[in-house]
């Protein structure tokens, strides 16, 4: 029987995707294309593939049976942001079945070389993030918010939850909707649609104030060079960093909220100490990150 | 006064210190403790300032008060400045409070000498203990070894720090003599000698217990000023390397002189930072350390300085090109790593590569070779790439096209003038 091409419609998520690469397999359909939650048109037949973890778990056997390294490969690649990075880790998948695991070892595969690129990508996002997530100080709670391109909140979780072990914090992810929580070492990664920071208090102000001031004051004026700044620490990051800033971004970035009593801004849906962060109510996303 | 200013000067007074690294040392984070040191092999850079510098540690002075009069320091007692020293309670709670919030992944503390050495020295071991003992400091500490100092008050302080470094300030002695007459060769290569001793003897011990005593177990490294003194780049570049040979040294640093004084032994100042100059030693630092080279082979007597129309690389390839070109299918990894173009990422991922595949020139670039640099030294299963016109005699021209195009604008015109000169 020669193989279809088909449409596939799956949950976004990482399970559903290898539950695809089942259906795939299992009814010979051949994927030109995948969908996730959004609405799909097309004039190729439609398959809706339901995650069923059993299928998944079982594709991802076969994949780590081949090679280790290859299942890992295919779980970052699923985070990165590369256009049509279903079709591409699905060519992946086939040569890996079809050839085995030694076109790993050159970079340049036409097949292998899409997802090299991607994770670069990604790695060297995340090397930035590590270093210019800004966090500040509410009511001892650190917080801060990316806008990272790649999912890279799964990949920072293993960083800064070491790092920062005896506290607690959360980073948002404005791109991804998603929510890194952490304290008394146990960490989650939740969808949250939007995040609301109150005002914080005057001891934060004055690091803020310090370490704007430490940042002027490091650089030497005869060697001011932009070009070299730029390349190292691209525009696209600076809106969440406190040195490019106005203090009390808080108010002037997210609609001025106005201050709140302290009774008013407990949120009886969040652990306690997190009162400085609400999470509106959920808007029945899954839980993708358990998959990680 | 307020910490604001004192931030201010104290940072301000630091900032012609190149070391910025926050490498060497992977500590995990101890229970009770604030902070981890970076597991990256590269550290971690947490901002970058307007002169594309990375920023990495708290980098201030401990106190800015100097007793010394090197003349081409901002902070010789001589200068008019205003002065301020940090007590080790502020020092701790702005380390702590910078780093929580993800600013720094450490401190990098200095000082001006105050009375004599061993006094300073003391009052920063005052100040590193509190940070460790009392706020439970975790992170990364970049401590500066005063030269004089005596041989117990640094053990103490390579116990509180992850890296030590002894500035050589000037590459040579009668630098030293002329510009900073408190400071002999001697005080500053005796620190280096038991700091490189007390490293290895911790490293040793460790081994063999595991709650041994840690000394500066990141290393040491030191610092160079370039433009100050008349010394040529190839005398500069055997100091590193004689440096990394004995001393073991982790990093040399190379700071472009910034005229801060007006000094008659000075360049004037309105002299520009000697900044493409102090970018090829750094080049050619790298070529020391990660491909093999010695600076013999890029810096002759006849040609002591770089040349500034061509890195050192493509400078040393031009003058050798009877080793080209190069086989990427058969070459080891010494004669690939010696390609302009061709670094060990790159030249790892060949040797990979090659075992399953027969590799074109389009792969090579996807692998990550600078091609328009590789193009002219390399063949691909036995061909060169087609296209490609060359002769010995115009391929430096060439090359300097290539480089011209990646230097920033200001060095372009320093090149332009150069030209006209010559």
């Amino acid at each position: 029987m020669a193989w279809t091409e088909i449409v596939f419609q799956y949950d976004g998520s990482f399970d559903g995707f290898l539950c695809c690469i089942y259906e795939s397999y299992l009814n010979k359909e051949f994927p030109i294309a995948f969908y996730g939650d959004e609405e799909c048109f097309s004039l190729y037949a439609v398959r809706l593939v339901i995650t069923e973890h059993e299928h998944a778990r079982r594709v991802l056997r076969s994949i780590v049976k081949r090679s280790a390294r290859a299942a890992e490969l295919l779980q970052k690649v699923f985070l990165t942001c590369m256009e049509d990075k279903e079709l591409h880790l699905y060519a992946f998948v086939r040569k890996l079945y079809a050839e085995g695991s030694r076109f790993l070892k050159n970079q340049s595969d036409p097949i292998y070389h899409p997802l090299v690129k991607a994770i670069r990508h990604m790695n060297g996002e995340l090397e930035k993030l590590r270093g210019f997530v800004r966090f500040s100080d509410y009511n001892g709670v650190l917080g801060g918010e990316i806008e990272p391109k790649n999912r890279v909140l799964p990949l920072l979780r293993g960083h800064f939850c070491s790092r920062y072990a005896n506290e607690s914090f959360f980073i948002y992810d404005r791109t991804h909707r998603e929510l890194l929580l952490y304290a008394k070492g146990r960490s989650r990664i939740l969808p949250v649609d939007a995040l609301h920071l109150t005002l914080p208090g005057e001891e934060e102000m004055q690091y803020r104030r310090l370490w704007k001031c430490f940042y002027e004051t490091i650089a030497i004026r005869d060697r001011t060079n932009p070009r070299c700044q730029n390349t190292h620490m691209p525009k696209r990051y600076r809106n969440t960093m406190t040195e490019f800033l106005p203090l009390d971004y808080e108010a002037q970035y997210q609609g001025a909220i106005p201050p709140k009593t302290p009774a008013a801004s407990a949120n009886p849906a969040v652990p306690t100490g997190k009162s400085a962060l609400e999470i509106p109510p959920q808007s029945g996303r899954s839980a993708v990150a358990s998959a990680l | 006064m307020e910490l604001l200013d004192k931030l201010a000067i104290l940072s301000d007074a630091a900032k012609y210190d190149a070391a910025c690294s926050s490498s060497g040392v992977k500590r995990q984070f101890q229970a009770g403790r604030i902070g981890n040191t970076s597991s990256s092999i590269a550290g971690c850079c947490h901002s970058f300032s307007a002169d594309g510098r990375c920023v990495t540690l708290l980098k201030v002075l401990m106190s800015n008060a100097c007793v010394y009069d090197c003349k081409y320091c901002v902070n010789r007692r001589s200068n008019d400045t205003r002065r301020a020293t940090f007590t080790p309670r502020e020092l701790a709670e702005l380390t702590i409070g910078f780093y929580r919030r993800n600013y720094i992944e450490g401190l990098f503390l200095s000082s001006g000498v105050l009375r004599d050495p061993d006094y300073t020295t003391e009052q920063m071991i005052r100040s590193l203990r509190l940070l460790r003992q009392e706020y439970r400091f975790n992170g990364y500490i970049h401590a500066k070894a005063i030269p004089g100092t005596s041989e117990e008050l640094i053990y103490q302080l390579g116990l509180l720090a992850d890296r030590l470094s002894v500035n050589v300030e000037l590459p040579s002695e009668a630098g030293l003599r002329s510009l900073a007459p408190d400071k002999t060769v001697s005080a500053i290569f005796r620190p280096m000698g038991q700091i490189r001793e007390q490293t290895a003897q911790s490293k040793a011990e460790l081994t063999r217990y595991k709650h041994a005593p840690r000394f500066a177990p990141a290393g040491q490294s030191t610092q160079m000023i370039v433009g100050a003194t008349g010394d040529s780049d190839r005398h500069i570049l055997r100091l590193s390397q004689s440096l990394y040979d004995k001393y073991r040294l982790k990093r040399v640093f190379y700071s472009a002189y910034v005229p801060v004084v007006e000094h008659t032994l000075l360049p004037s100042p309105d002299t520009k930072p000697p900044l493409l100059r102090e970018h090829r030693l750094y080049q050619a630092d790298w070529l020391l350390r990660f491909y093999g080279f010695r600076a013999e082979e890029l810096l002759t007597e006849s040609q002591p300085d770089f040349n500034p129309r061509l890195d050192p690389k493509c400078n040393w390839a031009v003058g050798h090109l009877e080793q080209f070109p190069v086989e990427i299918m058969t070459a080891d990894y010494e004669r690939l790593l010696r390609v302009p173009g061709i670094g060990p990422t790159s030249a790892k991922r060949i040797l990979s590569a090659r075992r399953v595949s027969r590799l074109t020139f389009e792969d090579l670039k996807k692998m990550g070779v600078v091609l328009k640099r590789a193009q002219f030294f390399i063949t691909c299963c036995g061909r060169q790439r087609s296209g490609l016109r060359f002769s010995d005699a115009t391929l430096t021209g060439q090359l300097e096209q290539i480089e011209r195009g990646e230097l920033p604008p200001g060095e372009v015109e320093q090149l332009s003038l150069f030209e006209s000169a010559g």
